[in-house]
């Protein structure tokens, strides 16, 4: 009880004192939302990109096409072969004769398909795998390479493999970009801390030569920092779903015109809670190396 | 109560302000501490509220010894010991009330208590009507005096006073000798740093003498 009212007074003050500056108050929040925002922002565009991804590729598949001249009984054993091979979901077999009825009518070519003299498809299976990662996948596909009669194999992952390098890629500037501008959250706590320590040093000196620890003398500025860094992690959170909103405004146009079916996702319920955790956690952090200077700077020697 | 015992104090520099300084005031006792400024007098003071360690030898305060005490320790040693400093050391951003108040928040007490305890300790030095003043709107005495009321409001069983009667005339000195005698007919501790001989006669008690560091017989 008496240490819930000891808190609740430095709540107070706390909030007191960051209404009496309230532009060097706003401005700091302001700066910390700013640097807070950008790698916030990176990571829903990462993420946003990343579903978008997931939603093109869909299920994997492999298309394994036959040499010209295979016969229908080896056709029937490699189907067979398919469907005892470990890894696969289901296999479709496309003649060459549908190969060419789709191509005809999916691509407008059907003057050009229909000058033809003779098929030149030839026969294929379309295989499912279970597993969908790419080491699965190009397993399979180097095993089904192997096979009599099998011309030729392709994976339609070359560009998921593509996208994902290049989502790896974004993934470490964000996380580079988050930890410079953690350090430059701590920066800005510990200089504002300091600035106030220099005006309060009185009462800090004061406080200890009549007996007060280091946790009492530290507590107003350590509730300090994390209102700050929670304030800083609120206005970055405002900034990126202010930027959201925008951006998702011109994406549905864009998408549009590409009948797409794509927005921006906007930030989950445990990333914006990370967030404000994460910002606070800083600002407690800074304000704690700030006020452990100054009070082993006035230790007894 | 207090110890010392072959105590030395050296700044770095070279500077020896304490050199085998050895007594004991037990408890209860008021002891006035003697000589001319920058005799030790304030180094002394300050070895017994661990403000400074000692660079050699026993200071013993409640059993503790301030060489090797542990920071973490300091605080309750200090919460047992008023401080009383020529300079006041009083907070102008807060009225004179809040200014004795402040030792009892650091103690963590309940704030209708600490209320009545604040008000008890102004009464004690005369201020119960200067509770909303400013401390800056307050006379040299009168801040001496407030200053008095914050080192005792938490009732320590020690009190240090730093030149007590520094600026003040002999009027004003007089007032606080007798509220310092009031403490020790209640069992408090006194150690007093003076160099105004007139006090001594008015209250006579045992003198240490420091000259140049060194305690005279």
């Amino acid at each position: 009880m008496k240490t819930l009212i000891e808190h609740l007074r430095v709540l107070h003050h706390t909030l007191r004192r960051l209404l009496l500056t309230p532009n060097s108050t706003l401005l700091n929040v302001l700066i910390i939302g700013i640097a807070l925002s950008l790698p916030v922002g990176g990571y829903v565009l990462l993420k946003s990109v990343q579903a978008l991804g997931a939603q093109i590729a869909g299920t994997p598949q492999i298309s394994m096409f036959l040499a010209t001249g295979t016969g229908s009984g080896d056709i029937e054993h490699i189907g067979d072969k398919l469907k005892q091979q470990a890894g696969i979901k289901s296999i479709e077999f496309v003649s060459r004769e549908v190969a060419l009825k789709k191509l005809q009518q999916s691509t407008g070519l059907s003057d050009v398909i229909g000058g033809l003299s003779q098929n030149p498809l030839p026969d294929a299976f379309v295989v499912y795998p279970g597993d969908g990662s790419v080491k699965a996948l190009e397993a399979l596909r180097d095993e089904l390479k192997t096979w009599q009669h099998v011309e030729h194999v392709q994976l339609d992952s070359a560009w998921i493999h593509k996208l994902e390098a290049l989502l790896d890629f974004g993934r470490m500037a964000v996380a580079i970009l988050a930890a410079l501008l953690s350090f430059a959250l701590i920066a800005i706590t510990f200089n504002t801390i300091r600035l106030q320590i220099l005006t309060r040093r009185e009462e800090i000196e004061v406080a200890k030569l009549i007996g007060a620890t280091d946790a009492f003398i530290r507590r107003p500025f350590l509730y300090f920092g994390f209102t700050q860094g929670l304030l800083g992690g609120i206005a970055a959170w405002l900034l990126v779903a202010g930027s959201l909103l925008l951006l998702n405004h011109q994406v549905g146009t864009l998408t549009q015109l590409y009948a797409g079916n794509f927005s921006l996702q906007h930030l989950s319920l445990a990333d914006s809670v990370t967030l404000l955790g994460f910002s606070a956690y800083l600002g407690w952090l800074g304000a704690w190396f700030s006020v452990s200077q100054h009070l082993w700077q006035i230790e007894p020697r | 109560m207090i110890k010392f015992n072959q105590v030395y104090k050296r700044y770095p520099g070279g500077h020896e302000a304490l050199k085998n300084v050895n007594f004991d005031i037990a408890e209860g006792e008021m002891v006035y501490l003697t000589g001319h400024s920058g005799a030790g007098k304030s180094t002394l003071l300050k070895l017994i509220a661990a403000i400074e360690r000692p660079s050699s030898g026993g200071v013993l305060v409640k059993g503790q010894n301030i060489r090797s005490i542990k920071s973490a320790a300091i605080p309750q040693l200090r919460r047992n010991i008023g401080l009383i400093f020529q300079d006041h050391k009083l907070l102008f951003d807060r009225n004179a009330f809040d200014n004795v108040m402040l030792p009892l928040q650091i103690c963590g007490f309940e704030h209708r208590e600490s209320a009545k305890r604040v008000r008890a300790a102004l009464d004690k030095v005369g201020l119960l009507d200067r509770e909303k003043a400013n401390p800056i709107a307050l006379s040299g005495g009168e801040q001496q005096r407030l200053c008095i009321a914050r080192a005792i409001v938490n009732r320590p069983t020690i009190l240090l006073a730093d030149e007590p009667t520094g600026n003040l005339d002999t009027e004003y000195a007089n007032e606080i000798m007798n509220i310092f005698k009031s403490f020790h007919q209640v069992g408090v501790t006194l150690l007093i740093s003076t160099h105004d001989e007139s006090i001594l006669r008015m209250f006579p008690a045992r003198a240490l003498h420091l000259k140049q560091g060194e305690l005279q017989a």
